[in-house]
């Protein structure tokens, strides 16, 4: 299994042609304290780069992006009871939704952990 | 992901309070707010935010302005732009005001005290250059206004703020809610006076205290220092004022809108009602008669999905109303919104919808404040 960073701080996590799909550590902690997610229902179809899920801390609601384009297996149901634990543990329990890769070349363009955390350290 | 809306817009130029330094020593994480550096959040806003409700929370609020109103007849010459009766104001005593537009709009939202030198008047950090311009115009020119920039302005509440300042300021706890007075801080040898007042703007017992910039570090350590007082960032503030019903001003009152229809009919004094002469009086009183054509309310929200500001409000097909203020409630445990509803779907009770993101969410005009007020009322059984 490999795991790819996005710029907008999704992470997702490809094992052969199904991946699954969060926000980082970083990500979390910049938004605070999270009380809602809306996450996508099976079979939706997601693109590359467009509105997948909704993460909302006391302040703000946020968008999080499709990291790549693909079919929705299922969206984390645990959010709905329990969305701290997108804060408590964002890149494991805490994930978004699960989805069928339509096209793996996409994963190209995405960054692995060590040029994601340079790219957080120059932030 | 990315921020749908933030939380002000940014200015040109960031300004820097005098205890920039102190906040970020502490962790906090600094946003732009009304054209300054300002602590959005320290450990986290619930925390933060459920600390104040049981505790005391310490907020630095000095990019409020802080304005001193002197010369013969000021009480009488602004009470031509706001309703309250402010020439009854005994020394050492505040009333919740408004600055209106010459056709009743609200400017701004103000405290204004009574001191011996004239008015001490705190406004909104956002507006106050323009309510500065505003009050220059409109006032007589033997009336001088004068911005206190030399001075921080910090609020300490919650329940046992009473307990930790009168541990650094001896004898604050002789004030009732709504009074205000001048006490020594520091050495014997060399007191401060503070200009403290009991009031705030989180529904709770509180103080606000006004402090020499040079000083505010100092007296900020000191009460960080009391084991009931966390330092508490604007995020916690915005959802204390939210629970209490009270209006952010630019967003839940706005120069759209006059008193009544702001749910503010309580600052329009009983004498300003019948004499009127204030200006937008005739509207404002034809307002107050006959009721306003939409008024700002409280809404309950069904389900954990906040309502935000911006949200349309429906009564079936119909748009009536529009969300001011919503977010996550953390001592209601639940979302919570205020908005303008129109007249005929505005009592308590109603049953509404607000559209979020193409979904219709339940609503409920509801009781303001959603946390009941804990204020240190003079004649109190408590």
């Amino acid at each position: 299994m490999t795991r790819y960073f996005t710029e907008d701080h999704e992470w997702i996590e490809v094992d052969g042609d199904s991946a699954t799909v969060g926000i980082t550590h970083y990500a979390q902690s910049q938004l605070g304290d999270i009380v809602f997610a809306e996450v996508p229902a099976a079979g939706a179809t997601l693109k590359k780069g467009c509105d997948a899920a909704v993460v909302e801390s006391v302040k703000a609601a946020s968008d999080v992006y499709a990291p790549v384009s693909g079919t929705v297996i299922e969206g984390n149901d645990a959010l709905e009871g329990d969305p701290a634990l997108v804060n408590s543990d964002p890149e494991g329990e805490g994930w978004f939704f699960k989805l069928t890769l339509s096209d793996s070349s996409e994963l190209d363009s995405l960054m692995n952990a060590a040029a994601y955390q340079a790219f957080v350290d120059g932030l | 992901m990315s921020e749908e809306d933030d939380f002000e817009l940014e200015p040109i130029e960031i300004l820097e309070l005098p205890l920039d330094a102190w906040h970020r020593a502490k962790g906090a994480r600094m946003v732009e707010f009304a054209g300054y550096h300002m602590p959005i959040q320290y450990e986290g806003i619930i925390a933060e935010h459920l600390w104040t409700r049981e505790n005391a929370g310490l907020f630095d609020v000095s990019h409020m302005g802080q304005l001193m109103l002197t010369g013969d007849g000021a009480a009488k010459a602004l009470e031509a732009l706001v309703p309250g009766d402010i020439s009854a104001l005994n020394e050492g005593k505040m009333r919740y005001s408004l600055l209106l537009a010459e056709d009743g709009g609200v400017l701004d939202d103000m405290m204004i005290t009574a001191v011996p030198m004239g008015l001490y008047v705190v406004v909104n950090g956002a507006v106050k250059w323009d309510d500065m311009g505003y009050l220059r115009e409109y006032l007589p020119d033997e009336i001088t206004i004068n911005n206190m920039e030399d001075r921080a302005l910090l609020a300490l509440q919650g329940p046992k703020a009473v307990d930790a300042l009168k541990r650094v300021v001896t004898g604050v706890d002789r004030l009732y809610f709504m009074e205000a007075g001048s006490f020594f801080w520091g050495p014997k040898t060399d007191p401060e006076p503070l200009w403290i007042s009991r009031s705030g703007y989180t529904g709770e017992d509180g103080f606000e205290i006004s402090v020499p910039a040079t000083h505010a570090r100092a007296l900020a350590d000191q009460l960080c220092a009391q084991p009931e007082v966390k330092a508490i960032g604007l995020g916690a503030r915005d959802s204390l004022r939210l629970e209490a019903g009270l209006p952010l001003y630019g967003h839940d009152m706005t120069p759209d809108v006059e008193p009544v229809a702001a749910n503010a009919a309580f600052a329009i004094s009983k004498r300003r009602r019948t004499e009127g002469g204030f200006a937008g009086s005739d509207r404002i009183l034809n307002a107050l008669a006959n009721g306003p054509a939409r008024k700002l309310v409280g809404l309950s929200v069904e389900g954990k999905m906040p309502v935000r500001e911006g949200a349309p409000i429906f009564a079936g097909d119909a748009q009536v109303g529009v969300i001011t203020s919503g977010g996550f409630g953390p001592s209601v445990g639940a979302p919570v919104a205020m908005g303008y509803v129109d007249a005929g779907h505005n009592t308590i009770g109603m049953a509404l919808e607000a559209e979020v993101r193409g979904k219709r969410v339940s609503i409920a005009v509801a009781n303001l404040p959603f946390i009941p007020h804990h204020y240190h009322r003079k004649g109190a059984s408590l």
